[in-house]
């Protein structure tokens, strides 16, 4: 496959190079939402729309920033679109569903330091995407956080029914378990290798 | 008079961040560059000295602010100061050594969004004085850069039979690659929770039977 062709850049974030599984990006919420199926989904959900809208945001800001030699204003500029597209999924959100609004809470606009969205937008960056690629790479990385924190909200829902040890509290247990998930998605790397 | 009550309390803040309330065991806090760059003790180190120094100057920076910042847009002030420090230590690096900039790549701008740095400038520096401030940082910092060494040192040792890029083992020794790749580092530290865990548990337990060993024998004295 064609490492520049947008459905291999789709499946490598969503699969191969998994954002949470295999880049370590966006373990808070990984570890602090997936308690419930539910809340794990809908929070996978905000996440990807915010990374969505502040990948499109960072591909238009870098072309002004690059235009102008003003790199270094980079990372502070990214910072502060992430932060606007989370207080308006956050505006959306508490117009549209208030119960969804509630039941996130305290998470949502923790959004903003989910290292997965400003992982996008920095990675996009160093590789040089073009616009169709970076939406592709943001689909995909989206896709492959929710799909990553869904997988691990099924598995520590069977193992509320299940009798554990008293060591395994905490986060011991869910790091274990993210090690075999990990694992697994390591066989996807005969899909087409890393980048 | 103030200035001393402050004083008075320093060690235990500097303590407080080292072990007790250890960011990465006990508060699970900035858990992805734990995780994304500690497969070797260089990477490790080099990581855990720019987040130790962004932490402290960021925190010194809000505590000095404080009074001047309005409540509304305090997060999006503290972000600003903690990316602006990122961009400092990014072209540091960089003029140190590129190899290591090369090796950590975009985790050192991803410190902005580490969720230790902001926490503490929410909870702690933003409610405190200079000092205070600086000293728990500091605290805080290491604390981070010790869990980042024992995680680098496990993996390092394992994966690649090392340390610090010397041969320990003889070369029969046959290395974890599982330990170097992403699986290792989750499965590294889910053992170190564990053993923490087994730890405290044992520790309170023991102090439980003791105090009722102790409380058996006092009471027939009193009789």
């Amino acid at each position: 496959m064609n490492a520049e062709s947008l459905s291999y850049i789709f499946l490598s974030a969503f699969l191969i190079n998994n954002f949470v599984l295999a880049m370590f990006l966006g373990l808070c919420p990984f570890v602090g939402v997936s308690a419930k199926r539910d809340t794990a989904f809908n929070m996978s959900l905000a996440t990807a729309f915010v990374m969505f809208i502040s990948s499109l945001c960072a591909y238009g800001i870098n072309l002004i920033l690059t235009t102008y030699h003003l790199e270094f204003l980079r990372l502070i500029s990214y910072i502060a679109i992430i932060a606007s597209a989370v207080q308006l999924v956050e505006m959306i959100l508490k117009k549209f569903s208030p119960t969804l609004f509630r039941a996130l809470g305290i998470f949502l606009p923790l959004i903003t330091t989910n290292c997965a969205i400003l992982g996008v937008a920095l990675f996009q960056t160093a590789r040089q995407y073009d616009f169709f690629q970076s939406i592709a790479f943001s689909l995909g990385a989206g896709a492959g956080f929710a799909l990553a924190i869904m997988l691990m909200a099924g598995l520590r829902e069977k193992l509320e029914l299940s009798k554990l040890p008293n060591i395994t509290q905490a986060a011991a247990l869910s790091m274990m378990l993210a090690g075999i998930l990990s694992m697994t998605f390591m066989g996807f790397a005969g899909l087409g290798g890393q980048i | 008079m103030k200035q001393n009550e402050q004083e008075a309390i320093t060690l235990q803040d500097f303590t407080a961040g080292l072990w007790k309330e250890n960011p990465v065991f006990v508060m699970m806090l900035g858990l992805c560059p734990v995780l994304a760059v500690t497969n070797t003790v260089e990477n490790a180190l080099g990581m855990g000295i720019a987040t130790l120094f962004v932490l402290v100057c960021s925190n010194a920076l809000v505590s000095a602010l404080r009074h001047f910042i309005p409540k509304q847009v305090r997060i999006t002030t503290y972000i600003v100061i903690i990316a602006t420090f990122v961009t400092l230590v990014d072209y540091i690096i960089q003029a140190i050594s590129l190899d290591l900039y090369n090796k950590l790549g975009a985790f050192i701008q991803l410190i902005v969004v580490n969720c230790l740095i902001l926490g503490r400038a929410e909870a702690f520096a933003s409610k405190n004085g200079f000092g205070r401030s600086v000293i728990s940082a500091t605290g805080m910092g290491l604390g981070f850069t010790l869990a980042l060494i024992m995680l680098g040192g496990v993996r390092e040792l394992l994966g690649a039979g090392q340390l610090l890029g010397y041969p320990v083992f003889s070369d029969q020794f046959e290395p974890w690659v599982i330990m170097i790749l992403p699986p290792g580092g989750f499965i590294v530290l889910g053992c170190w929770l564990l053993l923490i865990n087994y730890v405290k548990q044992r520790r309170s337990t023991l102090a439980m039977t003791q105090n009722a060993a102790a409380s058996h024998c006092t009471v027939p004295q009193q009789h």
